[in-house]
C-alpha cells in the first residue's frame, strides 16, 4: 500500500525564539531550520513500514516556499520514494493547508497518512484531525503503536489517562507522538541517493483550494518573564521559604 | 449569542478542568450550554447541571459515544453546532482529538489552546512552546476553540441547569474501540493538582522515582516527569510535563533533577513558586525558579521528606 507523510519545515527545537520588535510575529531571519520532529518520527514510521514489507510506496508531501525542498531532500534521505512540494509563500492557517493535502490524497490515493501530532512553531495540533474530516477518514491521533492488519490499522494512542487502542478502518489518518519511533539518521550515500529522487513542484494556487485566511494574526509579545530566583543554601532554608515566603506548604 | 461547552468526563464524573473552559466561556459572554455525551453518563449530566452559568445540559448517551472516539463524536457536535457561534471544548487530549474534525466538517478554522478572551473573536495563545504568546482573530462566523485549562480560574457549582435529552444518534461505523491501559494512581491528577513534584533523568532510573513518593504523599502532590524520564522508560508517558504532554500550573512545582529544556519549560513556566534541585548550578531551569538547591538529589530528596 502506499502511505503519504505530509511534512513541514519549522525552526529547529533547540533554538530559543524572539519576538520582533514591532510585535508582529517572531523573528526567523538566519534562524535554523529543520524538519518539525513529529514529522520525522511520521516518515521513520513510514519507511519502517516499507522495511517490513506492508508499504510498497512512501510518498512525502510538503507546503510551503521554495526552502522546504530542503526538508523534503532529508525526508528522502531516509527512505521515502518521492517527493511533492506543493509551493506557496503565504502562511496558511491549518484548515488551509489540510484542504490542499486533500487533494493530493484525492491524487495519490494513499492507504494510511502519517502527520506529526503538532508542530512545534504554531503547536495548533490541528491539521491531521482536519484531514481526516475533509477526506472522511477515521484518525489515530497521538499514536504510539501503529500495526495494520488486513484492511485495519490498530492504533495505540496516548491520551491523558494512560494508553488507549483503536482500530480504523483504511484509508485512515495517524498523527505521531514522540514515542512512536526513534528516527534514523540519514547516511552519507543515501543523502546523495536522494538528490536524484523525484521532486514534483506544484503551485497550490493550481489545486483549486479557496486559500483565503481563516484567522489574523493581531499581534506577537514576548511572555511574561520571571522574576530571578535565589540558590537556598540547604533544605532547612528551602521549607522554611516555601513556609514563611511563599506560603505555598504549612 | 449562544456558546456549547464540551464537557470532559469518564462517564462517571465531569473533570474539574470543564469548569474552566466553562470560564472561558463567560469570558466570551452568553447563554451558555453544556454537552455531555458518553454512555451512561446521567451522572455526569447531574454535576455538570451544577456548573455555574449555564443554563441548559444537552445529554447525549448512546453506546456510540463510551469511548468518545472522533468519528462519532465530532458528527455529533457538528450537528448541534448550528445553533451556537462558539463551541469550546478543553484542550485535553479529547478535545484535541476531536475539535479540529469538527471545524473542518463546518469548514471553519480552529483556535487551539486559548489562555484568554480578549473580544468574543480575539482570543490569546501560546505558540512556538510558550515562548511567545499570540493574539489571534478568528476571521469565521463560528468559533471552534479549545481552552488551556491553566489559562482560567474554575467556576462555581452552585447553578441548576435543565437537563435535555439529545436524541440524535451519529455512528460514522468507521473506527472501533478496542482496549484501555488506564495509570492508576491514588495521587492528585496532574492537571489539577496544587502542588507537583517532577523528576528528569537526573532521576538515573524508574526505582528513584520512589524518592518523590514520600515527599509527594506529605505535601498532598502529583507527580510528574521530564520527557528524559519518560524516554528513558523511568515512567509512563502520561506523567509527561512540557510542550507536548501535559501544561501544569500548580502553586508549587519541584523539579529534581531536570535541566530545563525549552520543551519542559513550555509545560510548566506557569507555576507560581518554582523549586529546582539540581547539581549543575549551570543547568537552565535555575533560571526560572524561584528557589534553587545546588546540590545532590540523592542526598537532597530524603533530607527533604525527613523534614517535612
Amino acid at each position: 500500500m502506499k502511505v503519504l507523510v505530509p511534512i513541514k519545515r519549522v525552526i529547529d527545537y533547540n533554538v530559543k525564539v524572539r519576538v520582533k520588535a514591532d510585535n508582529s510575529n517572531v523573528d526567523l531571519a538566519n534562524v535554523k531550520m529543520a524538519i518539525n520532529p513529529f514529522c520525522e518520527i511520521a516518515v521513520e514510521e513510514a519507511v519502517r513500514l516499507k522495511e517490513a514489507g506492508v508499504a510498497t510506496e512512501v510518498i512525502v508531501v510538503s507546503v510551503g516556499d521554495k526552502p522546504c525542498q530542503e526538508q523534503l531532500r532529508t525526508a528522502l534521505a531516509l527512505g521515502a520514494d518521492r517527493a511533492i512540494q506543493i509551493e506557496t509563500d503565504e502562511k496558511l492557517d491549518a484548515l488551509n493547508i489540510a484542504k490542499l493535502l486533500q487533494k493530493i490524497v484525492e491524487e495519490e490515493q494513499p492507504q494510511l497518512v502519517i502527520l506529526g501530532k503538532q508542530s512545534i512553531d504554531s503547536d495548533n495540533n490541528q491539521t491531521g484531525q482536519m484531514l481526516a474530516a475533509l477526506t472522511g477518514m477515521p484518525q489515530g491521533t497521538f499514536a504510539s503503536v501503529v500495526k495494520v492488519e488486513g484492511d485495519k490499522v490498530n492504533v495505540t494512542r496516548e491520551v491523558d489517562s494512560g494508553l488507549q487502542t483503536v482500530s480504523l478502518n483504511l484509508p485512515a489518518i495517524v498523527t505521531t507522538d514522540l514515542r512512536l519511533n526513534e528516527p534514523r539518521y540519514a547516511s552519507l550515500p543515501n543523502i546523495m541517493k536522494a538528490k536524484r529522487k523525484p521532486l514534483v513542484v506544484k503551485p497550490a494556487a493550481d489545486l483549486g483550494v479557496d486559500l483565503s485566511p481563516r484567522s489574523k494574526l493581531i499581534k506577537v509579545v514576548s511572555p511574561a518573564t520571571r522574576k530571578a530566583g535565589i540558590i537556598v543554601d540547604g533544605v532547612d532554608t528551602l521549607i522554611e521559604k516555601l513556609k514563611n515566603e511563599a506560603k505555598v506548604i504549612s | 449569542m449562544s456558546i456549547l461547552v464540551f464537557a470532559e468526563h469518564d462517564n462517571s464524573t465531569l473533570k474539574a478542568d470543564t469548569l474552566k473552559t466553562v470560564a472561558a466561556a463567560q469570558a466570551i459572554g452568553g447563554d451558555i450550554h453544556i454537552l455531555v455525551a458518553g454512555s451512561n453518563c446521567q451522572s455526569v449530566a447531574q454535576e455538570a447541571a451544577k456548573v455555574n452559568g449555564v443554563s441548559k445540559v444537552l445529554v447525549a448517551d448512546n453506546p456510540a459515544y463510551e469511548h468518545q472516539l472522533a468519528e462519532n463524536i465530532s458528527l455529533l457536535v457538528t450537528e448541534l453546532a448550528a445553533d451556537y457561534e462558539h463551541v469550546l471544548a478543553t484542550a485535553l487530549t479529547t478535545g484535541k482529538n476531536f475539535m479540529p474534525r469538527v471545524a473542518a466538517l463546518l469548514d471553519v478554522a480552529q483556535i487551539s489552546d486559548i489562555i484568554a478572551v480578549e473580544s468574543s473573536d480575539t482570543f490569546v495563545r501560546p505558540i512556538y512552546a510558550g515562548n511567545a504568546i499570540a493574539t489571534v482573530q478568528s476571521l469565521d462566523s463560528k468559533k471552534i476553540i479549545t481552552v488551556r485549562p491553566t489559562g482560567f480560574d474554575p467556576v462555581a457549582t452552585d447553578g441548576s441547569a435543565e437537563i435535555v435529552a439529545v436524541d440524535s444518534v451519529t455512528d460514522a461505523g468507521i473506527s472501533t474501540h478496542v482496549n484501555d491501559e488506564l495509570s492508576v494512581s491514588e495521587r492528585p491528577d496532574l492537571g489539577a493538582a496544587s502542588i507537583v513534584i517532577s523528576g528528569g533523568r537526573g532521576m538515573q532510573n524508574g526505582d528513584n522515582f520512589k524518592l518523590l513518593e514520600g515527599i509527594a504523599d506529605k505535601l498532598g502532590a502529583a507527580i510528574g516527569a521530564s520527557r528524559a524520564a519518560v524516554d528513558a522508560g523511568f515512567v509512563p508517558n502520561d506523567m509527561q510535563v512540557g510542550q507536548t504532554g501535559k501544561i501544569v500550573a500548580p502553586d508549587l512545582y519541584i523539579a529534581v533533577g531536570i535541566s530545563g529544556a525549552i520543551q519542559h519549560l513550555a509545560g510548566m513556566k506557569d507555576s507560581k513558586i518554582i523549586v529546582a534541585i539540581n547539581k549543575d548550578a549551570e543547568a537552565p531551569i535555575f533560571q526560572v525558579a524561584d528557589y534553587g538547591i545546588v546540590g545532590d538529589l540523592f542526598d537532597v530528596l530524603p533530607e527533604l521528606e525527613g523534614k517535612l
